[in-house]
């Protein structure tokens, strides 16, 4: 009997007692941290964690790279979150709103979007207005994550009406279906264009009908590890991570 | 006396069991607590979830009729003949069960998309393309759903007493008739239940819906899709459309109860 009692005590302790090793009190940043990020980070964010982990070897950091839509309700839900970077300022005000960040946003880089087409643009796709067009399979990121409602006003801008096949959940997921050749074309980020590396073959929108994405970061309220969500938040305003930035195509904010 | 005693668990292992059922449970409760149920009606009236509810039912049927049609033949192949390689054919027809449908989604675009295995031929000479259509989120619920249909069919015709088709088959009957008027009716419960569990796992399909026949109000987004992207915008509609499929299992296991509890 109380063998039983003391190894459910046990049982409880391991599983549920795993004590926090952050070093939220210590002066330099240690520990793990999880940065939401929208999926159009996903290149420049891996790779600029390399580099502050170089910095600072005592920390690790993990990624969620979902649309900036689905973080911002996972945050709101209460997600682990440390560090939430938002394709566009709405979803962050969202948690801002929701008392979720407190930390004021900083916007750390921007994008454009461009036309994504198949590989040698097969289809001859030439600008928005082209898009239109009967039996042309376009895909579009959803209303609500942020590239849709870009691609939305860009729509608007070139003044044409364009009826999608399908409105994937983000950003890579609306490329991965023209780099697999299901879809003709799709309205994404310069950045995965870019990060596609010629899988997809892009069609520059020109500035007059094209939005500018900004990107905004900030620290999650209920970090665990905010020495070291900070520390993120600085350091990819830092010369090195904006050039790394630079490097995958992002305009500098 | 003794069977008293054996009846009362010990102590750790009462609390653990406990703590299972609580694990359980406490998600449908949150689920329920939340439900906004004064605007329950406007929800469900909202036109995505107006659409989604059409759509998943569409599907979901469209695919539990496919099970028929392909899946009732199969489970008498299995079932009744020594065809070689029936043990492959029975291990094929398992794996969706125990394959991440997201997986499934990915094989049948390589497969049945425009670019794929199949597909492509599809495409160039019929001109038949199956992502992104109503036809392709049925497809993608078959592909996940029907193995559940087979099986139960086919432990049915196995569990059947042969004697009856003998009978039948001495009055005269032939293959076809027999099978019509004897077999059919005697394994309607398996049917009924093989159908249920089709049906119900149909009406759940995510990822592979996503996957190969992406995501559009109206044409591909079934109700699982739609409390995807609904939570991100709209909470109210995505319990709705949750409180809807939470009802519709309930209705499917109180159902099915004495198939899965017997007394």
């Amino acid at each position: 009997m109380r063998r039983a009692l003391v190894a459910i005590v046990a049982f409880a302790i391991v599983a549920f007692g795993a004590a926090p090793s952050a070093g939220a009190t210590g002066k330099k940043p240690s520990g793990e941290i999880t940065v939401f990020a929208a999926a159009s980070l996903t290149e420049s964010f891996t790779a600029i964690a390399k580099q502050f982990e170089k910095r600072y070897p005592d920390v690790s950091v993990k990624f969620n790279f979902d649309s900036s839509s689905n973080l911002a309700a996972q945050i709101q839900q209460g997600a682990p979150a440390d560090v939430f970077a938002s394709a566009d300022e709405a979803n962050l005000q969202k948690t801002v709103d929701s008392g979720d960040v407190t930390a004021k946003p900083a916007v750390f880089a921007e994008n454009r979007l461009e036309i994504a087409v198949e590989k040698g643009n097969p289809k001859k796709v030439r600008g928005l207005t082209d898009l239109d067009r009967s039996g042309l399979v376009v895909v579009l990121c959803a209303d609500a994550v942020p590239c849709g409602k870009y691609a939305a006003e860009v729509f608007a801008n070139a003044g044409v009406n364009v009826s999608p096949a399908s409105k994937e959940e983000n950003a890579k997921a609306t490329l991965s279906k023209v780099s697999l050749g299901e879809a003709d074309a799709s309205v994404v980020y310069v950045t995965d264009v870019k990060a596609a590396k010629g899988d997809v073959t892009g069609v520059k929108i020109p500035d007059r009908q094209n939005v500018i994405a900004a990107y905004p970061i900030a620290a999650v309220k209920g970090s665990a590890n905010s020495a070291a969500a900070k520390a993120w938040v600085r350091f990819v305003q830092s010369k090195t991570a904006q050039s790394t930035l630079r490097r995958f195509g992002f305009l500098p904010a | 006396m003794r069977r008293r005693t054996r009846s009362r668990p010990p102590i750790a292992v009462a609390i653990l069991a406990a703590l299972a059922v609580v694990f359980f449970t406490v998600p449908v409760v949150g689920l329920l607590q939340r439900a906004p149920w004064s605007e329950l009606i406007d929800d469900l009236t909202d036109p995505v979830v107006r659409d989604a509810l059409r759509l998943s039912l569409v599907c979901s049927l469209g695919a539990t009729a496919l099970a028929f049609v392909l899946g009732l033949p199969l489970a008498w192949v299995l079932a009744r003949t020594q065809v070689p390689g029936r043990r492959v054919v029975r291990a094929l027809v398992l794996l969706p069960m125990v394959l991440p449908p997201v997986v499934g989604g990915v094989a049948l675009l390589l497969a049945f998309g425009r670019r794929g295995l199949v597909g492509q031929y599809l495409d160039d000479w019929l001109g038949i393309r199956l992502p992104f259509t109503t036809w392709g989120a049925i497809l993608a619920e078959a592909f996940v759903a029907m193995p559940f249909f087979v099986i139960v069919v086919e432990a049915g015709l196995r569990s059947l007493d042969r004697r009856y088709e003998e009978a039948a088959a001495t009055l005269g009957a032939r293959g076809f008739t027999t099978f019509r008027r004897v077999v059919l009716p005697l394994i309607a419960p398996s049917l009924v239940a093989g159908a249920a569990l089709t049906w119900a796992r149909a009406l759940g399909e995510f990822g592979a819906t996503i996957l190969f026949a992406g995501n559009l109000q109206g044409e591909t987004q079934t109700m699982p899709l739609a409390i995807f992207v609904e939570l991100q915008t709209n909470l109210g509609g995505a319990i709705a459309l949750s409180l809807v499929l939470l009802a519709v299992s309930v209705v499917v296991l109180v159902s099915l109860r004495d198939r899965w509890f017997p007394a």
